[in-house]
Order: C-alpha cells, then structure tokens, then sequence
C-alpha cells in the first residue's frame, strides 16, 4: 500500500490528538484517584483531631471514710456529674494503697466527663443549662481546659469514652505481629529457597506452585475458619490470644512472603551461582553466601507488605475471638489480645458521641504505622538495591 | 540462618506448651449478643478496674453464636457467661444438656426498646404496629389473598398518614434486633389483620426495606441524609442522637425510658445472661462479676446501665431477680416458652 505525504500528515495529526487523550485520561484518573484519598484524610484528620485533646477540670478531691464507700462523695455536690467516673471509681483503691491520705482534700486537676469534653469541643452534649452554667465557671476561673490527651495513648479499651484509649490494641497488634513474623518468615524464606534452588520441575512442584498462587488470593476470613479448626480446636492454643491471632495472619501472609521472595532469588543472575559452583563450593555455600544476602533486600521488602496487610487484617481475627472488649493489654502471647483495627471497629460500632472522634483518631494512627512500615520497605529497596 | 531455626523451634515449641491449659482462670470469658454487648463490657470494666480480678474478655458473637459456644461443653476453654437478647431456645437448651452443661443460671437484666425513628425535620407521627407491617411486609392481602407489597407511599396504607414516600433503614436478618423487631411488630399486627391467616414476618425485598448492617451509627447518619426515611434501631441510638432524631409513637406511646419499663411501648424486649455454674469453682471472679451486675449501682433505678440505655426491670422484679440468681436458682425446660 502507497501513502502519499498528505495522508501520512494527516494521520500524524490524527495520533497525536489519540496520544494527547490517553495522556489527559491518564492524568484524571491519578486526580480523581488523588481526591478521593484527599478527601478520606481531610474526613479522618478533621474528625480525628479533637480527640487528642481531652477536656480536664481542677476539682477538691475530698479523702473522706465516707469516698472510701460510695466514691462521688469524693467530689462537691456540683461537680459530681462533671467529673470522670473513670477517676472516681478509682478513690478507694487509692485510698486503700495510701491511707494517708484519709481525711485530706486536694486540688487535682481529673478528667472531665465525656459530655464536658463534648460541650467544650463546640459538639453535641446532653448537659442541662444549670450544668452549663458550672462548666463556663470553671472555664473562667482557668479551673477547665482542654488538654494533650495522654489517656487515649497509655489506657485500653473503656465503655467511659473519655478514658477510652488505644494503648491495650497497639500492643496486642505488636505482639500479634510478632508472632506473624516469627512464624510466617523462616517457613516462608526457606520454602522459596527450596522451590528455587533445590526443587526439580516436574508436575509435582508446578502443583505446588499453582497453590500457593492461589491461596494469595483466598478472602482472607477463610484463614480464621482455618485458624479455628486448627490451632484452637486442634492445638488447643487459647482463644483470643495474640499466639493464635498470630499464627493465623502468619498463614495468610505466609504466601505473599514465599512468591515474594522467589522472585527476589530468582533476580539474582545464575553467573554468581556457576561462579560460586566453579570455585567449589556446595549448594549449601552458595545459597548461605551468595544468593540470600543479595536476595535480602526483596525478601525484607515482600516481609513488610505482607505484614502491612495482616496488620490492617480484621475479618479473620472476628473467627478466633480477638475482635471483642479486652481493655487489659496482654503480658505475654497467650493473654487474650485486640488489635488496632479491631479497636476501630469496635468503636465505630458505639452510640456515645465521643467515640466518633476517637474512631477517627485510631484511624489516623494506624495509617501512619502503616506508612512507616511501608515507606521503610521502599527505603530497605532503595538502599539496598542492586542491578545486573 | 540459625537463629531463624531457633526461633521456628521457640515457636513450636510455644504452640505445643498452651496444649492442655486447662486449670483454674483467673479471667472470666463471656460471649453472646451484641445488644447487652455494651451493657456487659461496662460491668466487665468496673470489675477490672475496681477488684483484683483481671477484665473478662467479652466477645460480640450474637445471641445465637454465643449459645452455641456456651453450651459447646463443660470444659475451661468454653465461656462462662452467654449474653442473649432474647430467650435461650428449646434447642439450644437441649444442645446444653446433651453436651453436659446442664447446670444454668438465667438472669434478666432490664429491657431494651426498639425504635421506630425518623429526622427531627419531620411532624411527629403516631404509627400503629398495623401499619408498619403493611409498609415492611413482603405481601399484603387484598380481596382475600395475599399480593406482593404495592405500597409505595405512607398516604397509600392509611389516608390519615403524610403523603411522604416509604423507605424504611433496618436491621440485616442475622441481627438479634431483626428478630425481635418481627416478632414484636409483624408477628403481633399480622394476627390482628385479616388475611394473613396467623403469624407473618417477611419483609419485603424491592428496595423500600433497605438492609444497613449490624452499624446502628450508619442508619442514623442515612437517616440525617434523607429526611423520608425511617430507621429501626436499638433505643440507645434514638437516646444518643436525640439532637437529630425523633422515634415514632407507635400505638400512641412514644419511646421512652418508662414506657418501655413499664411495658407500655410495645416493642419492647428483655435482656438476659446466661450462667455456667459448673465453672463457679474454677472461675472465682464469676461470682463477683454476677453480683455486680445484679447490684442496685448497676442495673437499678440510678444504675449506671440506665445511664447507656438499659430500661430497668422494675423495682419488685428486680430484687426477685437478683435474689434468683443470688441462689443460682437452675433453668429448667419448663421455664422456657
């Protein structure tokens, strides 16, 4: 076929125009994809914010015999309903620790009742005008502030939203993951390295292959129903702890680390192989000082991802038990345990006000957990990178 | 590569020690409903923080799921406590007996309303269970038998009520609040209306029910949204959100803490937890944990639970209660309806 220089003009206008689109078309969709991530933060950060603040009022705490049995005597009449009970119900076993302090009165600054801090954050509240009145006293007298909210980072879970905190579900979350890692990384590692470098194809490793591909992509509920089966009604692990929490994300990672991690042995040319085999040494030599420390950037990489996502896992921890009321942070792996994407659920899920706040808020900290781990993935590949 | 064997062998190591843990516990384990889910986990974190005893663990399963963990066996490593929004069943009882859990405690901790709810934006409306079924059910009899639903406008059931379309936010159908709500509304109207030969509780399925999810905060938000719809959810939400939302009269009573006592709102629904005496010497923060929850401070007329939406018992039912349960008085079948 002919063209004339005319028709190859035209058409050269023609595939322009195609090519200008595609790159508009592709712009908008990395905008709109942009705002919709823009506005989920805006969303999270503006109703997340306030709860790092918490509202506290400087009250007479009076140590009487009488605060010992019923702990609103503690406070004046006025204040009672103003003050935390999470603080008041805590008298008489501080007046139990220190007798000393029976017959007392102190000034403390205590935390406020979550309609207080309500009120004073400009939301709802369900305080009466007479209550009102006392609050906007106190504020004047410098006697009520908002506060840098410790209590949300040093107590666990609580039913009173202002002592509500997410302290107990972080260290849940980091034993869990603990376990996950302790587990899912040396079987994962060691089963590339045998896929990879020992392995011999045939139908029987091609069918292995297939699966663990597969199982990547099951919904990862199956893996608690699995978990249950296994390691609680099996194992006898205990129910709700971070061991059985663990082990069970531990499997649904265990995947993402292996094909991970093949695929980083894999780049890693055959010449350093033959050249290693050429000086003697043994498959052993070879994959303990050659392949694996050049393969370890990739490997830590796929590690972190894969534990990126159990960490942001829910659906099969409700199976095993862990998304439930544990406001005690576990001691060890076999306590009971929640995680921080359970607190998140569990909060989300309260009619009290103040939880909205403090979901939000639980959001904004595990996402930037989530983007420390994996910006250290994209650093640990960066730094450690190496091209053939 | 040798720590890494050292730790996979710490690791089994671990799993194969937590084999066979089956002595006293200090930490109590409770499952069950997820509507006496806040009321449990209040009194669980009283206990924690004001007693010796480590918090219980308390699992939002469902009514149904926590009586098939509770009635799994007698052993340490089933729970201790069952919370229910309804009444063991027949069934569940027998499933208990025939697993060896025989030995039962049931104790009633207050009611709990369920409301019928639209935005503050709209007139108040008094509802009749009648009508609320014909707007919910899946068919209508007409002329003698049974159609499917056409009523696609308030004014369509009963001239009497605003020309405003139906679209109703409820409860999915493995919610213990969908049950109750049947049960209490359909069950209860449809005997009443000719034509549907007894009892009814299907809802329709066209998109004017619209199933939200065991998230009661969603309905309310979907509710501040589109000021047409009404929401069904437990009364703690209607009580929290009181600035945006109004709850239906429904046959003449609006929802109330005191209506709803003195069971004059009629849908209204008892609370229980269930109790396995058998781990009473195993588990000795059970009896402390059981008479918190029974106490005045708790469950009474002041009672901190009041505070988050539990509806007392009445004063007389309430110390025959906790007096019944104080003696572990046993289920028996015949205390089941």
């Amino acid at each position: 076929m002919s063209q004339s220089l005319d028709d190859i003009s035209r058409q050269l206008k023609a595939r322009h125009r195609k090519s200008r689109r595609l790159h508009w078309m592709s712009m908008t969709a990395l905008l709109l994809a942009g705002a919709f991530l823009l506005a989920f933060l805006a969303d999270m950060i503006g109703k997340g914010y306030p709860a790092f603040v918490q509202a506290e009022i400087q009250a007479e705490i009076h140590y009487s015999e009488m605060a010992k049995d019923i702990p609103l005597a503690a406070v004046d009449e006025d204040m009672r309903e103003l003050v935390s009970r999470g603080f008041l119900r805590l008298i008489p076993n501080e007046m139990e620790a220190n007798p000393e302090l029976l017959g007392t009165t102190r000034m403390r600054w205590v935390v406020a009742d979550d309609q207080v801090d309500q009120y004073l954050k400009g939301h709802y509240h369900q305080l009466d005008d007479e209550q009102v009145a006392i609050v906007d006293r106190l504020v004047e007298e410098g006697r009520a502030d908002l506060r840098f909210n410790t209590y949300f980072f040093t107590n666990g879970d609580s039913k009173l939203p202002e002592i509500a905190g997410i302290q107990a579900a972080v260290v849940g979350s980091i034993l869990t993951l603990f376990v996950t890692l302790a587990f899912a990384f040396p079987v994962g590692v060691m089963t590339a390295i045998y896929l990879e470098e020992f392995a011999p194809d045939n139908k029987f490793t091609q069918a292995i292959e297939i699966n663990i591909n597969n199982l990547a992509a099951v919904p990862s509920i199956l893996f608690g129903l699995l978990g249950l089966a296994i390691f609680i009604n099996f194992f006898g692990v205990p129910r709700s702890s971070a061991l059985v929490g663990g082990l069970t994300l531990g499997l649904m990672t265990l995947p993402i680390i292996i094909i991970s991690s093949r695929a980083a042995l894999r780049s890693v040319p055959d010449s350093i192989r033959q050249a290693a085999f050429g000086v003697g040494a043994t498959r052993w030599q070879v994959v303990r000082d050659h392949v694996l420390p050049l393969s370890l950037p990739g490997i830590l990489t796929g590690s972190i991802i894969g534990l990126a996502q159990a960490m942001g896992e829910t659906a099969p921890l409700i199976i095993i038990g862990m998304i439930a009321f544990i406001p005690d942070a576990p001691n060890s792996i076999t306590q009971a345990a929640t995680v921080m994407p359970a607190q998140i659920f569990t909060w989300a899920g309260m009619p009290e006000r103040a939880y909205i706040e403090r979901t939000a808020a639980g959001i904004l900290v595990l996402l930037s957990v989530l983007i420390t781990l994996n910006a250290s993935a994209v650093y640990l590949r960066k730094k450690f990178e190496r091209r053939w | 590569m040798k720590t890494i064997a050292k730790t996979s062998f710490a690791v089994a190591a671990l799993v194969a020690g937590t084999i066979g843990t089956a002595e006293a516990r200090d930490q109590l384990r409770i499952v069950g409903s997820s509507t006496v889910f806040p009321f449990a986990s209040y009194v669980a974190e009283e206990l924690g923080a004001t007693t010796k005893w480590p918090t219980p663990v308390i699992e939002s399963t469902g009514s149904g799921g926590g009586m098939k963990l509770f009635c799994a066996g007698n052993g340490l490593d089933t729970p201790d406590i069952t919370n229910a929004s309804r009444q063991m069943k027949v069934s569940e009882f027998e499933r208990c007996q025939e697993n060896g859990v025989t030995d039962i405690t049931q104790a009633v901790i207050g009611y709990d309303g369920i409301a019928f709810a639209q935005s503050k934006d709209n007139d108040p409306i008094n509802l009749t269970r009648e009508q609320i079924t014909l707007a919910v059910a899946k068919e209508v009899p007409q002329g003698g038998k049974l159609v499917p639903n056409p009523y696609k406008n308030w004014s369509e059931i009963d001239s009497s009520l605003p020309d405003r379309e139906i679209i109703i936010y409820g409860p999915p159908t493995t919610s213990g609040t969908r049950d109750a709500f049947e049960e209490l509304v359909m069950e209860a109207a449809s005997e009443e209306i000719d034509g549907y030969g007894g009892e009814y509780t299907k809802i329709r399925q066209d998109g004017v029910y619209v199933p939200s999810g065991e998230n009661d905060n969603l309905i309310v938000q979907k509710l501040e949204q589109n000021t047409d719809a009404f929401g069904i959810f437990g009364y703690s939400f209607l009580e929290e959100n009181e600035d945006k939302l109004q709850g239906a009269k429904i046959d003449g009573v609006a929802p109330e803490a005191d209506a709803i006592s003195s069971g004059e709102y009629p849908v209204s629904r008892s609370l229980f937890f269930y109790i396995k005496n058998s781990h009473a010497d195993d588990v000795p923060a059970m009896s402390d944990y059981v008479e918190l929850f029974m106490s005045e401070k708790m469950i009474g007329e002041i009672g901190y639970l009041k505070g988050i939406g539990l509806i007392p018992l009445p004063k007389d039912v309430r110390e025959d209660m906790r007096e019944r349960v104080a003696e572990r008085e046993q289920l028996e079948l015949s205390d089941l309806k």
